[in-house]
């Protein structure tokens, strides 16, 4: 099948607290939070941008990427005035905290941005800020393909609408 | 691990309490090894006498895996090389067997790795192996369909006794019961069952079982096989050695290891009932809390015959790893690291029909003898919090709220996820 669903961990929480460790917040959360770098932590716990536009608005570009089988959905969408120019941008993910911290780095990165431009935005530079590890790469793979079907869908709408007047 | 445990350990690691509690226990020559050796036989006996064992049925090895292994291939390649029959009391204790060689064994779908890769590598070797499938949703073993998959030529029927995903009590005594009268041996791995409900290896037919310390609070690096002498179960040793374990498992004993499981047996056997009382009531709440404040979840396994220390839920259109960075502040464990560090799906939820984007989304809590009521409550508050917090965040339950149907959608297969 996909390879994205390789991807993916069994995961596990075990409710005991051993008499090694003691019941100390602090000692544990350093434990957990190995692996993950503190940006992707940032982002996830605080995520830019959440919610939903419009879709219906000619005027906005919804790009729906991803499969629940694989794990992981990104909706990001974008509100574009009469320039070309990313006004305002909103996602909403289901996916790990490397996805969803993907789609927020994303949608911070092409607001005020020209439609054209943030085509440029590449998957490896995602990665990079938010130093993905090997395995979430895939996640940032995704946000790229978002931010393309967003603009996509907005254009189709502008086209359709030129078309019809 | 329990401190008790630790306790009954530390003169054999530091020797500053008996004279000569460094030795080897397998060096009849001097004193030292007297001791050790006597300290070991202790441990032997506190471990049977926790199954309905007898102390000389009781190999020592480095944990469940090392058994699983032991037991598989080593029964394997006795039996499938040697044409010797495979022992059954049924017949009194001899043969019984066609006298030709055996070549194929039997196994479920949602056994531990360690016992799947052994049968990989038997398959590898030439032996047929069949994974039985299990029923779905509470991934209990159909013995009827057990019954109708053995052949002739069946040598093992490997089944675990609780799985440790779903908590799911498999009906150990019935498939015991069969397997002998099919003259076919049973293992099972029983890592998970072990000090937490009652064992009896005659009872229950078991001519191998796989046992584990850490699982019931002792240290880690140690386990055992119970491996049945009447009759006989003969198996080819994995290691060559100084032939210690009754030629099955060479190799310098642990003894402080074998201390410290003994130890532990000793106490779930006085404190089964009281630990079993208090997991349960805290599975009680867990489950109650979960189902009460939180919607759209669905519990895998089986609700009855179940070890209620082990709970897994579904927590639809919310991703698992996301759920589990929330949790942060709830003691986060490797628990069986041999799962969670895999970067696949879970097997054993796919093996229930559960899916996919259910098992993304699926957790499993582990309550213990240490877990306090408070613990519970706080997993509680968190889970409610940050379900709702993340569902908030999913385009999947936007859709669902929308009334979309998530099947109707073409979800995009992007080219990277091929």
């Amino acid at each position: 099948m996909l390879a994205a669903t390789s991807l993916r961990r069994a995961t596990r929480v075990v409710l005991s607290r051993s008499p090694a460790a003691g019941a100390n917040g602090a000692a544990q959360q350093h434990v957990h939070r190995r692996g993950y770098h503190e940006n992707i932590i940032e982002h996830y716990e605080n995520p830019r941008n959440v919610g939903s536009l419009d879709k219906n608005d000619d005027d906005v570009g919804t790009g729906l990427v991803g499969a629940p089988a694989c794990g992981d959905v990104m909706k990001l969408q974008i509100k574009v005035d009469e320039n070309g120019n990313i006004q305002e941008s909103k996602f909403k993910t289901f996916g790990c905290g490397s996805a969803i911290a993907s789609s927020s780095v994303a949608t911070e990165w092409v607001k005020g941005k020209h439609v054209d431009d943030v085509l440029a935005i590449k998957n490896t530079d995602i990665a990079a800020h938010l130093k993905l590890p090997p395995v979430k790469l895939h996640c940032s793979m995704l946000a790229e393909d978002a931010i393309r079907a967003a603009v996509n869908d907005w254009k189709a709408k502008k086209e359709a609408k030129k078309a019809a007047a | 691990m329990d401190p008790r445990v630790l306790d009954k350990m530390m003169p054999y690691m530091v020797g500053n309490v008996t004279i000569g509690s460094y030795g080897n226990p397998h060096s009849r020559t001097h004193s030292y090894g007297w001791e050790a050796e006597t300290a070991v036989e202790a441990a032997r006996s506190q471990v049977a006498s926790l199954i309905g064992a007898s102390p000389k049925e009781i190999v020592f090895t480095s944990g469940a895996t090392e058994s699983n292994n032991l037991s598989i291939k080593g029964a394997a390649h006795f039996y499938g090389s040697s044409s010797a029959p495979v022992p059954s009391s049924a017949s009194g204790g001899g043969g019984g067997g066609t006298g030709k060689a055996r070549r194929h064994l039997i196994t479920t779908q949602t056994e531990h790795k360690c016992v799947l890769d052994s049968c990989r590598s038997l398959e590898q070797e030439g032996y047929d192996v069949t994974y039985l499938p299990v029923q779905a949703s509470t991934g209990m073993v159909d013995v009827e369909e057990l019954g109708s998959v053995m052949r002739d030529d069946t040598l093992l029927v490997s089944v675990m006794a609780v799985n440790n995903e779903i908590g799911t009590r498999q009906p150990i005594e019935e498939i015991g019961k069969l397997c002998r009268s099919r003259k076919v041996l049973f293992h099972t791995d029983a890592a998970q069952m072990l000090g937490k409900l009652p064992i009896d290896v005659n009872a229950m037919n078991i001519d191998l079982m796989s046992l584990s310390s850490h699982k019931i609070y002792g240290p880690k690096g140690i386990g055992a096989l119970f491996v049945r002498r009447r009759p006989r179960v003969r198996l080819e040793p994995l290691f060559s050695g100084g032939g210690q374990e009754r030629g099955l498992r060479s190799g310098t004993l642990p003894h402080a290891l074998c201390v410290g499981f003994g130890a532990a047996c000793e106490l779930a056997r006085r404190e089964m009932g009281y630990d079993e009382e208090w997991v349960r009531h805290l599975s009680d709440r867990l489950c109650a809390g979960i189902e009460e404040r939180i919607p759209m979840v669905i519990r895998n396994g089986h609700t009855e015959h179940r070890y209620p220390g082990c709970v897994n839920y579904s927590f639809a259109y919310v991703e698992g790893e996301s759920l589990l960075m929330a949790l942060k502040n709830v003691a986060v464990s490797s628990g069986s690291a041999c799962t969670s560090a895999s970067l696949e799906p879970s097997y054993v939820l796919r093996a229930l029909g559960v899916d996919d984007e259910l098992a993304h989304g699926s957790l499993r809590f582990g309550i213990g003898r240490f877990t306090s009521e408070e613990e519970v409550e706080f997993l509680l508050d968190l889970l409610e919090e940050h379900v709702s917090r993340l569902r908030e965040m999913s385009p999947l339950w936007e859709m669902v709220q929308e009334g979309i149907d998530l099947k109707s959608i073409q979800w995009s297969q992007d080219a990277h996820h091929h």
